[in-house]
């Protein structure tokens, strides 16, 4: 078949009179396209982080400190300023940002293999301090930049190339549920999980990146978000079976809801 | 007269044929192409019917959508002003 | 061919009229940080490191800054990263050790050029190489500043951030156990090195307010120069790490060390035109060696001095004018033997190089031992003095 260069919209793609748009990409996310794989859950989480970011007015005044993995890419989608860090450092980078900048909404992008396997000590004493940050975390239960190998979270069976038999707890022991695990610090103010498999829970995961964020803007306290997101190359499946395989193996492990959440916020 | 109470522009350059919007059209007004785009991937096309619902666009990873829709007309708005109530 | 600038004795001069103290000399750096305008600092308690936590934790909120004892070396240095990349003059010091933990991040940050202050207070003086190789990866150098008594100190805390500004490049100082413990008079004056217009900060990240967007990376991705406003550009074709030139920091940052090493080099000297023979050592460990220095031209030995101030760029004219008058070096250090290569470097074999040093602690391997003395120094250079009849 011949390949084309612009293709044509097709008819029904006619914006008739009396209709209005009702969805567009943000600003804040450019014109940029990025490389990530086809059906990678990241960009969904991406998209309305920074949606929120415009929604809140706070473009100016936010600073994204990111991990290593896939996402760090999305430092040349997001309009706001960026830091780099190195793997598993953000939560730290970002205390010492927030700490000279009190008034700057600064959060972390990381993914499981940056925040709770390799970072998991940064994340745990930002929490256990109460920083004033919010610590963002793209769960897809894999290192997916290196191609595919166990992470802290891994689920018991999946299949990495770490892990050809499947993860055992025998030899490679349990996933660990973060948000979870600092339920119990008094500096922790909001804790949630999201899900982007879903339009239904793409949309429920902006909400609670929204609440994290007031949370940060509000100064109650240190929040985290951790989002589950299809990896379809480092699960070893096509782009189509993503979601079921999330739904199937990772939310069981991993529920969403929100956690704990500050009294006095209404967002 | 419109067939459909919405639209989508799609931006097929985009698309990386990962086919997740397909499955979630509540009207499954969306069909992958057999033609490729620039970068060789199949895109999503679309027939009549749909309604504007967003979620193809909630799913979408690389931001092809933009959605549309009717703003909803009672009935009394397409009678003349002065025979109504 | 790069100019070598003199510094003064160790322990010479204080600005008249400028504020003193009698502080021991991790104090002195300490104040000498605040003086510079360092309002943000790390520590984790590592003897001998400890005190300038301790002063810090003390003195910044005094001024409005912060002091965070991390739970982890590690920590503390991507704090003052983030800090740093905020805009705001900010510094960590820990020992030997603790420097080791921090390599990579250390590394990453001289390819990233985020101009942080790190000060290793050092167990001996056996971090040498770890200070001037670079325990850490890649192509990466610190500007590394050995100060040799408390007034140094307070000197090389203005110098050092400025310097790490300057350059936009990280500065590690380099201390010891004896150095940090000692206390001796000193004034708080910048010194008028330090008094150049410094470049302004246009890679600060504090959100980007009325302008483009910016990036703080050491990865090599870089946002397009043209951006549409608002839309910040590829990093690269393909995006993600795919196109990105991870190779260019690392050539950077070798091109800008010989742009530094043209105009930094610092070096201490004393005695040397008529010398037979030169003793040198680095840190407070050159006052024992230029006291013996003193020591023996008092029994007709002609003995010059020299103490690298910056161990990075490392003074290699200084030691190859030696060299080319075949005049025999003894390097002093408290060490197995680690500047001694770089003096040999700055030599090139045209004259003997002997290693006169040793490891030298104490009892706690914390501090400094009993070989760090001047008479026994004078017996060193009794052993290596050339015997042959001078004309």
């Amino acid at each position: 078949m011949s390949q084309s260069e612009a293709a044509e919209p097709s008819a029904p793609s006619t914006v008739t009179p009396g209709m209005e748009k009702v969805f567009t990409r943000s600003p804040l996310l450019g014109t940029n396209t990025h490389s990530l794989c086809p059906g990678c859950g990241e960009p969904n989480a991406v998209r309305v982080l920074m949606e929120n970011i415009e929604e809140m007015g706070e473009r100016e005044n936010t600073v994204c400190v990111l991990g290593i993995g896939c996402y760090t890419a999305f430092a040349a989608l997001m309009d706001v300023d960026c830091q780099q860090a190195m793997h598993g450092r953000a939560p730290a980078q970002a205390t010492g940002l927030k700490r000279v900048l009190p008034d700057r909404l600064v959060f972390t992008l990381q993914g499981d293999g940056d925040m709770i396997t390799e970072g998991i000590q940064e994340v745990i004493h930002a929490a256990a301090r109460g920083e004033k940050i919010t610590a963002i975390c793209l769960n897809n239960a894999a290192f997916g930049e290196t191609g595919g190998h166990m992470t802290a979270t891994s689920v018991i069976g999946q299949r990495t190339k770490s892990t050809l038999e499947g993860r055992t707890p025998e030899r490679h022991g349990y996933p660990i549920r973060l948000p979870e695990m600092l339920m119990g610090f008094e500096g922790v103010a909001y804790l949630a999980r999201g899900t982007v498999h879903t339009p239904a829970g793409v949309k429920k995961t902006k909400k609670l990146l929204r609440a994290a964020l007031e949370t940060q803007r509000r100064g109650l306290g240190f929040s985290l978000v951790e989002v589950v997101t299809m990896c379809p190359t480092g699960w070893f499946v096509t782009p189509g079976e993503g979601p079921k395989f999330q739904q199937e193996n990772l939310l069981p492990v991993f529920p969403v809801g929100e956690l704990k959440r500050p009294r006095s916020l209404t967002v | 007269m419109a067939k459909s109470a919405g639209t989508v522009l799609i931006d097929v350059e985009r698309c990386k044929g990962c086919e997740l919007c397909i499955p979630v059209c509540p009207p499954k007004v969306l069909e992958m192409s057999v033609a490729v785009n620039a970068i060789g991937f199949r895109y999503p096309e679309l027939s009549d019917g749909c309604t504007g619902c967003e979620l193809c666009a909630e799913i979408c990873p690389d931001y092809c959508f933009e959605v549309f829709r009717t703003t909803k007309p009672s009935a009394a708005d397409d009678v003349a002003p002065e025979v109504r109530a | 061919m790069s100019v070598v600038k003199q510094v003064e004795t160790a322990g010479a001069g204080a600005a008249p009229g400028a504020p003193r103290a009698f502080l021991e000399g991790g104090h002195a750096l300490a104040e000498g940080a605040i003086q510079a305008g360092c309002r943000f600092y790390c520590g984790y308690p590592m003897t001998p490191s400890t005190e300038v936590l301790e002063y810090m934790a003390r003195r910044m909120p005094q001024v409005g800054g912060v002091c965070i004892n991390v739970e982890a070396e590690i920590e503390g240095i991507n704090m003052v990263w983030g800090a740093t990349g905020g805009g705001v003059r900010s510094m960590i010091a820990s020992t030997t050790n603790g420097m080791s933990l921090m390599q990579e991040s250390m590394s990453e940050m001289v390819l990233g050029r985020v101009p942080a202050v790190i000060v290793n207070m050092g167990r001996g003086q056996g971090d040498y190489f770890q200070c001037t190789r670079g325990g850490g990866h890649g192509s990466h150098r610190m500007i590394v500043l050995a100060p040799g008594s408390a007034q140094e100190a307070v000197d090389t805390a203005y110098r050092a951030f400025h310097l790490a500004e300057k350059w936009r490049h990280p500065v590690l100082i380099y201390g010891d156990f004896m150095l940090s413990h000692t206390s001796e008079t000193v004034s708080f004056a910048p010194p008028p090195d330090t008094l150049d217009p410094l470049p302004a900060k246009t890679w600060v990240t504090d959100g980007a307010r009325g302008r483009k967007p910016r990036l703080l990376t050491s990865l090599g991705m870089r946002l397009k120069e043209d951006a549409s406003a608002g839309a910040p550009a590829e990093i690269g074709p393909g995006g993600g790490h795919g196109g990105t030139d991870t190779t260019r920091p690392m050539r950077d940052t070798v091109a800008r060390h010989r742009e530094i090493a043209a105009v930094e080099t610092r070096v201490e000297t004393a005695w040397l035109d008529d010398a037979k023979m030169v003793i040198t050592a680095f840190g407070i460990v050159g006052r024992f060696a230029r006291y013996a220095a003193k020591l023996a031209r008092e029994e007709g030995m002609k003995v010059g001095y020299v103490r690298p101030y910056t161990l990075v760029p490392f003074p290699y004219e200084t030691y190859a004018d030696v060299g080319s008058r075949g005049i025999p070096v003894a390097v002093f250090e408290n060490n197995a033997g680690q500047m001694v290569q770089d003096v040999r470097l700055g030599v090139e074999g045209r004259a003997p190089v002997h290693f006169i040093g040793e490891i030298s602690m104490d009892g706690s391997g914390f501090g400094v031992g009993p070989k760090i003395d001047a008479l026994h120094v004078l017996e060193k250079i009794r052993e290596v003095y050339p015997r042959r009849n001078a004309a």
